[in-house]
Parts: structure tokens; sequence; C-alpha cells
């Protein structure tokens, strides 16, 4: 059985002079949590953008479910999107859309999902991030961690099996990170996700990793477990764990 | 020495050449980029707007908000319109002893230039600005990436559903104002005379043509096309932040309004051609 479900080959993105990604090479297992560690504009956000193709990659190519991205067509494209979860830096919540709708909105192309079974999905996967509450508020009603629930939320509403966190934790304070950490993993072992984790959390990365690897200049420059990275002879590697 | 002296004076050339380059190539050269890339937008519009499934509850909120919610501010401005052309044109009429032309006069004005070119404007301010800065914001934000990401179609939910709307909902509210301003109008002739509702009107549709009408109508069309596909073009395409926003607003109005101009040039002009 295929257990890969993504495969990222010879990957290089620019953007004029300014070299972002260079020959990234990567694979991700079915259920695993690969987290991206780097400084700030390394290039993390815009690899995570590449496997959704919201940024089109100079070259290499980009395999999710044993589909090459650049080989399909809109539709296809939109129908493998709905495995892939996104959740922005900023949640990216619909601002003019409460939060049901916001969760609803996804469903909007599945017209075999009756109504009650819509309503009951959007509790479900509320339920799931401890939000039930806030069904009916706005997005300028909630708080920076609820803001990143919510987004977790709706991008579980289509049951997605691989999973995009764009730092998840960022402007949050510590025991709040904690808890989103906390419920990435709740999130793994409940939905049997793979996850892409981009952070500069270690905490974060500590909690929900089961693979790292650390970008550099635009190249991949040391993987392994956090144990393993955390105490790496890389003077330059250990710096990001202290 | 002589090649020195080759030197020196190539290098002010130089200079000038590159400061021609730097102010008014690259103008020219971002000007055709952006009516390119406004030309992929309209073809993309065309493309995306016959495919099914088709966004029709978010047509109809965008008309009702870009429609309805425009009424009461083309409704005054178009009473005021007319009041006032009648007010200024009193005078000038009355001194060739031509006042009884008045209805006349003020409605083919209306009706054939004022009325479309003024609505247009305001719309291009009011929807124009608000579409820009909506998308803008939702681009900045991240929103619209969210949608592209959850596979649904952003430039179908977004962009088409608000040109389209802009497109139907311009029309209507030209007819309302120009209406409206009619009705401004025959106040306005009613202030120093006595002409009934009904005479003033039989004047007004005596002398108005189906080569009056008709035409103005069409170009409201194209006038409410271009408000609602540069306003989506501007925003969709924003960046730089909060900053991107503001612009994509201020730019969305001035060139809406610019187009709003070029478009009627050339309505006039053809419709002079079929006239004659």
């Amino acid at each position: 059985m295929e257990t890969t479900i993504v495969e990222i080959e010879h990957l290089n993105k620019s953007f004029g002079n300014n070299h972002v990604l260079r020959d990234i090479n990567l694979k991700i297992e079915k259920g695993e949590n690969l987290v991206v560690f780097g400084k700030s504009g390394s290039g993390k956000s815009v690899l995570i953008k590449c496997l959704v193709d919201l940024i089109e990659p100079d070259e290499g190519k980009v395999v999710l479910f044993g589909k090459t991205m650049s080989d399909l067509n809109d539709d296809e494209l939109n129908a493998l999107r709905k495995k892939v979860g996104f959740l922005f830096q900023s949640a990216a919540l619909y601002d003019s859309m409460t939060v049901r709708e916001n969760l609803e909105f996804p469903l909007r192309d599945l017209k075999t999902k009756a109504k009650e079974e819509i309503e009951a999905l959007v509790f479900e996967v509320l339920k799931s991030v401890g939000l039930e509450d806030a069904i009916d508020k706005m997005p300028s009603e909630l708080s920076g961690g609820m803001r990143k629930r919510v987004g977790l939320a709706r991008t579980l509403i289509l049951k997605p099996e691989l999973i995009l966190y764009d730092e998840p934790t960022t402007g949050l304070d510590p025991i709040t990170s904690k808890e989103i950490s906390k419920l990435i993993l709740d999130v793994q072992s409940k939905y049997h996700t793979a996850s892409i984790i981009i952070t500069h959390d270690v905490e974060c990365a500590r909690i929900t990793s089961n693979r790292m690897i650390i970008i550099k200049d635009g190249i991949c420059y040391a993987e392994g477990t956090f144990k393993e990275l955390s105490e790496s002879k890389d003077e330059w590697v250990r710096s990001f764990f202290k | 020495m002589s090649t020195d002296l080759k030197t020196a004076s190539a290098k002010p050339l130089e200079k000038v050449i590159e400061h021609i380059e730097n102010r008014y190539i690259k103008n020219i050269k971002s000007f055709f980029e952006e009516v390119t890339l406004l030309t992929r937008l309209i073809l993309r519009f065309f493309k995306t707007a016959v495919k099914p499934p088709f966004e029709f509850a978010e047509l109809i909120k965008q008309a009702y908000l870009i429609g309805y919610k425009s009424f009461p501010l083309v409704a005054i401005t178009g009473f005021i319109m007319g009041l006032v052309l009648t007010i200024q044109s009193r005078p000038t009429l009355a001194d060739f002893g031509a006042e009884s032309w008045l209805p006349a006069m003020v409605a083919v004005s209306i009706i054939r230039e004022i009325g479309p070119v003024i609505t247009a404007l305001i719309f291009a301010g009011k929807v124009g600005s608000g579409i820009g800065a909506e998308l803008a914001s939702m681009k900045v934000t991240e929103q619209i990436d969210a949608m592209e990401v959850s596979g649904m179609n952003p430039f179908k939910y977004l962009v088409v559903t608000r040109i389209a709307a802009a497109t139907f909902m311009l029309p209507i509210l030209v007819i309302a104002a120009d209406a409206i301003s009619l009705y401004g109008a025959y106040i306005g002739v009613n202030l120093k005379g006595d002409v009934s509702f009904h005479l003033f009107f039989l004047q007004v549709f005596g002398k108005l043509t189906f080569s009056d009408v008709f035409p103005a109508f069409i170009k409201t069309i194209f006038f409410g096309f271009a408000v609602g596909s540069i306003g989506c073009y501007k925003g969709y395409n924003a960046s730089k932040g909060t900053e991107g926003v503001g612009e994509a607003a201020n730019a969305a109005v001035v060139f809406a309004s610019l187009a709003v101009f070029v478009l009627d040039m050339i309505a006039v002009q053809l419709t002079s051609l079929f006239d004659s």
C-alpha cells in the first residue's frame, strides 16, 4: 500500500534575484507530522504554498496523493485541494461571515449533503476545537487563539488527509500556543491526518513533530527528529533550540 | 585626449537616456502591463461566467449591495442634477426667447449625457472603491487564498458575481436617476413658472426619440461593466498589506472614472456616426 502522500523533487523558487527555495527534496508519509523550521524569510511558507499551487514553482515536481500538481487542470486541482487543509498564519477567516458560515462555506459544492448533515458536521468540528459556543459569532469578536481554532475547524470540515499549518502559534501567548500545539496532536490522532507544520516556535515543534527539517538559505540544511536536531553537532542548528 | 572627450560627452547622454527610461518608458511599460492583465481578467470573466455551477445567491446579494444600497445616493444626486440644470439653463434660454424649450432641452441633456455619466461617476466612486477595497482586504488577509485552497473558485464567487451585478445594476440605477432628475427639472421649471406635471412630461416625451434613449441605455451597460471589472482587477491583484488596500480603492475610483469618460467618448462618436 502506498504510504507516501507528498513527494517534492528538486523544487526551486525565486522572486526576482532572491532564490527562496533551492533544490528541495522531501517526502511525507501518511499520518506523519513534519515540522519545517527556519529563520523568518527562509522560504518555509513559500514551500507549503508551492505544495497547493498557491505559488507556482519555477522548477521541480510536486506530487500529492500520487498526482503531479503541474499536470492537473483546474477541476482536478480543486478536487485534490479538498483533500488538503491549510491553516493560515492569520487564520484567514472570512470576516463578513459568522463562524457557522465560515465552516459551511467549503461545503457549498457538496450538494449531496443534507442541511442537517452539514449542521452536524459543523458542530462536530467546532467541538473538536472546543468552540461550540462561538458558532454564531463574527470573526471580529474572537481572540487570536479562537480565530486559529476556528481556522483549524474550517480546515477539518472537509476531512483532509493532509493539513498544512503556517505558523500556527505565532502571535499567541505561551499557554494558548501550547493548547494549539496539543490540538494539532489531537487532530492527528483523531482524524489520522498527516501534517506539515511551519513554525519557529521550539515548544510547538517539540510537541507536534515526528520529524523535522531546517531550511537555511533555501536549502534543506538539516533533517532529523526533535531530539537529534536539538543535540546536533552543528552550532547553527543547535542555536534554534536555545 | 579625444577618447576622453568622447567618453565625457557620452556620459551625459547615457544619463539622459537612463532618465527617459526611468521616467517614461517604465511608466508606458507598466501601463501596457496593466491593460494586458485587465484584458486577461475580462477574458477569464467571460470564460468563467458561462461555466456552471452558477453563483446565483451571491449574484443577488451583490446586486442588492451594489444596486439597492447605492439608490439613495444616486436619487439625491439625480434630483439635484435636474433641479440645478434647469435653474442654470433658464436665463440663457430666456435671453433667446426660448424658455418654452426648457423641459425638452433639459430632458435631452439628462437622458443622453448627464444622467448616465454623472450616475456612472457616482457609481465608480461608491461601488468601484468598495469592490476594490473589499477584495484587496480579502487578498492581503489571505481570505482569497483560503477559498482557493479549500477547492473553491474564488474568481467565480467574488469577481464574476461583482462584475455581473455592477453590469446589471448600473443601467437600472441610471433609469431611476433619470426619472428622479426629470422630476427635479419639473420642480426647477415651476420655481419661476407654472407648468403642470402633465404638460411638462408631454413636452419631455414629445422631444425624446429612440436615438436619445437607446444608445444612452446601452452605454450604461458598458459603464457598469467597466466599473465592476476595474474594481475587481485592482482589488484582486492588490499587494503590500494595508497600504495596498488603500491604493486599490483609490486606483479603482480613478481608473473607473477615467474609463467612464473614455467609453462615453467612444459611445458619442459611434452614436453620431449612426445619427448621420
